[in-house]
């Protein structure tokens, strides 16, 4: 089975729909930050040497991690 | 303002400005403590509510959720678990705001389920520009939610009367939302007999967060760890699960009503930040800010900082001209005094690094900093969030070690701290100012910068790569443990409220000059004690014994004075210890008096200038710098014929201020924070190690 899509798959503008999570321990402070299942994520840019990266979802910016951009599974 | 009628916590997400209705609530009626056990800062403020009566209410650190990720928000249900303690609130505010409603909207939910009174208050967000604000129907939302609901403006104020009168009714009874999840139905009842918890969802928490409890014994730890592990329960799903079905309710009850903000493509936000994140100008105008902020720092706080000096040195003649002359008057002018002068003194600092801090991040430029700042900290074993701790360092690395709270990962918080201390703070400008001033030439360097100023950012870009490769070096040694996570809010910019940053620049200034200020003071006594007295009797024998030295015959009164006061600082206790190092210290190139300087240095090192000042001129009519410099440059030493404060000394005393850790202040803040005497221990060891080898090899290069 490939790898699922991620959101550090996403380039810069590229949205998709969060499908679920690969680390339950990590996903829930991105859950209780509004990551929800379902919801519209947009990849809106990356810090310079491309880590961190912003990411667009509901109404506000979330910086993270490419590695933890990585545990959220888009479709 | 008489009577306490209502005992209210504040609650919301970050960046909701929760601050800033706090500030409009109390004013500067507020008050900086610790929670008990913690070392997070309890603010408490009272709040004017009609003539005769007032609410007090205790700001609690923002957070997304009652599972906490940090130290700091671990104080947010600590608070509202314990009905016993003091702080135990009668009501909880909850500030929302409506971009990100439904994520306040999901912290509420939690709050509510535990049973405790809660009023909703809606804060019109100052967005500069781009977001179509959703309209909210505020009567709609307290039906469904159950709350009361308010709507504010926490910048002007708007709506807070109607607030203030609303806190004073009869608070709703709740609506449980997720109080029982299935999974736990087995353990629920016997944690709820065990504890008499009147509440199915504390339970839950007591589940999820037992090991945070401070006020569980560790028998009941054990017990519901024993609970957890009979019934298999994986926690971080339980939490997962609870989460979504939030989320779930939430959208059933206000979908009809409210929906999801648009995003809006190319905002102002976003075009700042094209700029600010961008690889070449998002570290050029960082850059630029750090120098801004120090320019100011040391530019602007000289004024006052001379004034104040000016001040002291004039209360110390005025109270010496009316009290008897005396051992009690010495203690008073040149120990207390002189202390309190110390303290003083850095205000002025304090309050400048604040201000731009506190600037920094009210406008949400701090986040970016985070943000552009992470990759390059992580090369290091640092963290984007080690920035804040780090930049703080420069003022005073008590604060600054006490910031790091933020970092949520145990080994990058802990490497944090352990390299704060190495950054230069404001406590070093003292000794780095007049030694600069005796060896360095104040000529300019390519027709622009002063030498002496180029030679002190020297000095802080050295305290910077100390910092910089330690932190990398025990990354190495220490093994990652647990995931680092770095999910924050870039929130959006807008201008910063300067209430908040005045009200910010007080509470810190107050916190310093009362924390730190208490040590200094009395290390300032201690000190005067030690140079005033020593064994034996040379000291009260001091006068006869000089008098009746060969090469002081004929001496005039003043030169007699001052050669008695030599000798008797010579053999005080102080004089004693320094004696005793000297083997040791003399391959750095320093003597006695410097040794006597590190020891009195050891507990807080701002007190060098003072202890120089004593040594040389105990007694003497004027104690400011550019005599003390004076006197320091005439001193020979023996063995050369030379002046004692040659470069290579002078260097050589200045990298061992640089990386030593002289501040006792420093050692009991990483005691709390850490609560383990080992990583002060190591800290100590390791600055003093680092510090007496790199003078050394200083001192051997240059002289």
């Amino acid at each position: 089975m490939p790898d699922p899509k991620t959101v550090a798959d996403l380039k810069i503008g590229e949205a998709g729909e969060i499908a679920g999570f690969k680390d339950t321990k990590l996903s829930l402070k991105l859950l209780e930050m509004g990551c929800l299942p379902g919801s519209k994520v947009k990849m809106n840019s990356e810090a310079p040497f491309g880590d961190p990266i912003s990411i667009c979802i509901g109404g506000s910016h979330l910086s993270m991690r490419r590695a933890e951009a990585a545990i959220i599974i888009i479709k | 303002m008489k009577e306490k009628v209502v005992r209210i916590a504040l609650i919301g997400n970050p960046n909701t400005g929760k601050t800033s209705l706090f500030n409009h609530l109390t004013g500067l009626n507020q008050k900086v403590g610790n929670f008990p056990g913690v070392t997070v800062d309890k603010v408490v403020g009272k709040c004017k509510l009609t003539k005769d009566t007032f609410a007090e209410i205790i700001d609690l650190p923002g957070t997304y959720s009652l599972y906490p990720k940090s130290l700091d928000e671990q104080v947010v249900f600590q608070s509202l678990s314990n009905p016993s303690s003091e702080d135990f609130p009668d009501l909880v505010i909850l500030v929302l705001e409506t971009v990100n409603l439904k994520r306040g909207l999901f912290l509420l939910t939690q709050v509510s389920d535990l049973g405790m009174p809660v009023v909703a208050v809606l804060n019109e967000m100052p967005v500069l520009q781009g977001h179509d604000i959703p309209e909210v129907d505020s009567e709609l939302l307290a039906t469904e939610m159950g709350v009361p609901v308010y709507r504010i403006n926490a910048r002007t104020g708007k709506g807070i009367p109607a607030l203030k009168e609303g806190l004073l009714s009869k608070p709703h009874p709740n609506k449980v939302i997720f109080g029982r999840p299935k999974i736990l139905e087995s353990i629920i009842p016997a944690i709820r007999i065990r504890f008499r918890l009147d509440n199915d969802f504390l339970a839950v928490q007591y589940i999820h967060q037992f090991e945070h409890l401070p006020f569980l014994s560790n028998e009941d730890k054990q017990l519901i760890r024993t609970l957890i592990k009979q019934h298999g329960l994986d926690l971080d799903e339980i939490k997962a699960l609870e989460t979504l079905h939030r989320y779930e309710v939430i959208n059933e009850r206000i979908g009809s009503f409210i929906s999801d903000p648009p995003h809006k493509e190319n905002t102002l936000t976003d075009k700042i930040d094209s700029i600010i994140t961008h690889k070449v100008w998002g570290y050029l105008i960082f850059l630029l800010v750090l120098f801004i902020t120090f320019q100011a720092i040391f530019s602007l706080a000289s004024y006052p900082m001379d004034l104040i000096d000016q001040g002291m040195s004039h209360a110390i003649g005025w109270i010496k001209s009316w009290m008897p002359p005396g051992p009690f008057t010495n203690l008073v002018t040149e120990g207390l005094i002189a202390g309190i002068g110390g303290v003083v003194m850095f205000i002025p600092q304090i309050a400048l690094l604040f201000m731009f801090v506190s600037l920094l991040e009210e406008s949400g430029y701090m986040a970016r900093v985070m943000f552009i700042m992470d990759a390059v900290m992580r090369k290091v074993g640092l963290n984007g969030r080690s920035v804040v701790p780090l930049m703080s360092g420069v003022a005073c690395a008590v604060p600054a070690i006490m910031s790091a709270r933020t970092i949520d990962n145990w080994l990058d918080r802990a490497i944090t701290i352990f390299v704060t201390p190495l950054m230069s703070c404001s406590a070093r400008i003292p000794v780095y100012a007049i030694l600069i001033a005796l060896v360095v030439p104040s000529t300019s360097v390519l027709g622009l910068f002063n030498l002496q100023g180029v030679v002190l950012m020297g000095l802080y870009l050295l305290g910077f790569l100390a910092a910089v490769a330690s932190a990398w070096v025990l990354s190495k040694i220490l093994k990652q443990k647990g995931k680092s996570v770095f999910v924050m809010e870039l929130p959006d910019y807008r201008v910063p409220r300067w209430q908040n940053v005045g009200i910010s620049i007080v509470e810190k200034v107050k916190t310093f000059v009362f924390e730190a200020g208490k040590i200094i003071v009395a290390i300032s006594i201690v000190l005067w004690f030690l140079a005033s007295y020593g064994p034996g009797e040379h000291m009260e024998k001091a006068s006869s014994y000089v008098a009746a030295l060969p090469e002081m015959q004929g001496a005039s009164e003043e030169e007699l004075g001052k050669a008695i006061n030599a000798y008797q600082l010579e053999h005080s206790y102080a004089g004693t210890f320094g004696k005793f190092i000297e083997p040791a210290i003399a391959p750095l190139g320093f003597d006695w008096k410097i040794g006597v300087a590190l020891i009195t240095s050891f507990a807080a090192r701002e007190v060098f200038v003072g202890t120089m000042g004593t040594i040389y001129s105990i007694g003497a009519d004027d104690e400011n710098t550019q005599s003390l410099k004076e006197r320091m440059q005439a001193e020979i030493n023996p063995e050369t014929g030379e002046s004692r404060y040659t470069v290579a000394v002078a260097f050589s005393l200045m990298v061992f201020y640089a990386f030593a850790l002289q501040c006792m202040s420093t050692v009991a803040v990483v005691y709390r924070e850490m609560k383990s005497w080992v990583w002060p221990i190591a800290q100590v060891v390791y600055m003093s190690s680092l510090a007496y080898l790199s003078s050394l090899l200083v001192y051997q290069l240059f002289k």
